[in-house]
């Protein structure tokens, strides 16, 4: 029933880039259950009065860490986090990926990158991935991806690093070997639905992590809904309940 | 010292005055696996309308200095379904169930209230005060007339006690008080949201998709003491008051001001035992001033 704890300890924080943070916590009770795609509910200081959610970027053994870009007071107040804080997390919440097992293909855009660390390690190196971020000075954990996946494939919107373009593009080249057995991804509402358009085409199995600004994140006050449909009929998802990772046929882009 | 936190309120008994607030809550599954509902004195559901309803197209949500907007727009899966799969569920618990009902006519109240009063419901709460939705909702509870109507046909229908919640977007809280009063409505309960809206000043587009929300959280705490203690002059109804409660400092407060219920609402988003915390806080302050029962605490406010 009740979580056994919800205070937990900062071990570690290091800025990825400017901005942007990972910040692992001593949380064995968290990591126990953590799952590729679920998120946790941190309260982030007393001053704002809803906690932000972040995707789970790892967890093993009794760690378990979060990337974050700081984007406002919330963020800025976990960013200035040292060894030692203890933080107020409610977790893991919503509904992960449904399976990381097999030849898997892993796309992720931007931020939408780092929760995505978390599935290429637990498909124990037989994912490929494809990372794709605006420029060289924006790409992160490339090398963790490295070595998490059998193969990787970066691209950037300028050219700065790897291929010049979208994810798309070795997405679709990949797609056509007929190898695998789903995509999963998380990124930009655009990216993802570029994303399932391309695994549709190519009959592949396609799983997007949707965002929304969330309230409860428990599925109770309806503030995070995203427009769904299912055996013909719309309706109105959680993400931080249904979701946040939706099959991408059910999802009205 | 013991005390005595029981509250019968419109002739219903609660084990303990404090109600979780209607939409903050869905019909208490995700709550209940942070704890059991039997904790609480009762629960109000998500408000329910004649059909299902897909609520407004995100975003909903817009977080302000100590509260938040809302403009779900009263997405729920109809009455029937309600009465078939989710009040059984609340039934499981020993907690008192008030339905939370929302028409686009006078007609569809009365309809909610005579089906969900004989679908046993321990009340109903007549929700004419929503912000969010184009008919129906708070358009019935800015004037004394229109409240007095949607009180008297669901009174006339409904088996179960009826509790008007009302809207703080009105100039005198006492005058749509006073007409829930004279149509024989059980009780009241506000405050509802206040009509709020925010601006991205980069993209210089609302931050809600329905442009204007709801305003909730300790943000709102102050206006909400003050309808309650202004509503609790007007009119003899018992209240169930809420608005920004998160603490049992909050609470004791709210019942000073008239309340003899309170609602816990936005502070369960940010701390899931935010109720318990609340009821629990209730009898601490019981024991340390000698309260014996909590009822001796409504409207003991002593005004200069």
């Amino acid at each position: 029933m009740t979580a056994a704890r919800s205070v937990f300890v900062v071990t570690d924080i290091r800025p990825l880039r400017r901005g942007i943070f990972s910040v692992t916590f001593d949380a064995p009770e968290l990591a126990v259950s953590a799952e590729p795609g679920q998120f946790v509910h941190i309260k982030c200081g007393r001053s704002r009065p809803l906690r932000r959610p972040f995707g789970i970027s790892d967890a093993s053994g009794d760690k378990l860490t979060v990337v974050f870009e700081v984007r406002g007071e919330g963020t800025k107040w976990l960013a200035a986090s040292e060894p030692g804080r203890r933080v107020d997390i409610n977790g893991p919440l919503g509904h992960g990926f449904s399976s990381v097992v097999g030849d898997i293909l892993i796309a992720g855009g931007g931020l939408g990158a780092a929760p995505m660390l978390f599935a290429a390690r637990r498909a124990r190196g037989r994912a490929v991935a494809v990372l794709g971020f605006r420029g060289a000075a924006s790409a992160i954990l490339t090398e963790e991806f490295e070595s998490a996946c059998e193969n990787i494939f970066v691209t950037t919107d300028d050219g700065s690093l790897g291929l010049r373009g979208t994810a798309s593009l070795p997405l679709g080249e990949l797609l056509k070997t007929g190898r695998y057995s789903a995509v999963l991804a998380c990124g930009p509402r655009a990216m993802l639905r570029a994303v399932a358009e391309l695994s549709e085409r190519a009959g592949v199995r396609c799983e997007v992590s949707l965002e929304e600004r969330m309230g409860c994140g428990v599925g109770a006050c309806l503030v995070c809904a995203c427009r769904t449909k299912k055996d013909g009929a719309d309706k109105m998802s959680r993400v931080c309940f249904d979701g946040p990772v939706f099959d991408s046929r059910e999802v009205v882009w | 010292m013991s005390v005595d936190t029981r509250v019968t309120f419109a002739g219903v008994e609660f084990k303990n005055p404090v109600v979780t607030a209607s939409g903050t809550f869905g019909f208490g599954r995700e709550y209940s696996k942070y704890y059991s509902l039997s904790e609480l004195g009762g629960v109000c559901t998500k408000g329910l309308t004649v059909r299902a309803r897909l609520g407004n197209p995100p975003p909903r949500m817009a977080e302000t200095p100590m509260g938040m907007l809302n403009s779900v727009g009263l997405q729920n899966p109809g009455v029937d379904e309600f009465i078939k799969t989710e009040l059984p569920f609340m039934r499981g618990f020993d907690t008192r169930v008030i339905a939370n009902i929302a028409g686009e006519t006078i007609e569809e109240y009365a309809e909610l209230a005579e089906k969900l009063s004989g679908a046993g419901v321990d009340m109903i709460e007549v929700n004419v005060s929503c912000p969010n939705v184009k008919a129906g909702g708070m358009q019935f509870g800015v004037t004394a007339s229109s409240v007095a109507a949607v009180t008297r046909e669901t009174r006339r229908r409904s088996r179960v006690p009826i509790m008007l919640k009302l809207s703080p977007n009105v100039t005198d809280i006492a005058e749509t008080a006073r007409a829930a009063e004279g149509e024989g409505a059980d009780a009241i309960s506000l405050m509802n949201t206040l009509l709020g809206m925010r601006i991205d000043i980069k993209t210089r587009r609302p931050l809600l998709a329905n442009n204007t929300g709801g305003l909730s959280g300790a943000a709102v705490f102050p206006v909400a003491v003050r309808m309650v203690w202004q509503a609790r002059g007007a009119v003899k109804l018992p209240i169930l008051g809420m608005g920004g409660i998160s603490t049992g400092e909050d609470a004791v407060e709210m019942l000073l001001a008239g309340a003899s219920l309170v609602g816990v609402g936005t502070a369960s988003f940010s701390r899931p035992g935010a109720a318990l915390s609340v009821r629990d806080g209730i009898a601490a302050y019981m024991r340390e001033y000698g309260v014996g029962s909590v009822s001796e605490l409504t409207g003991k406010v002593e005004i200069f």
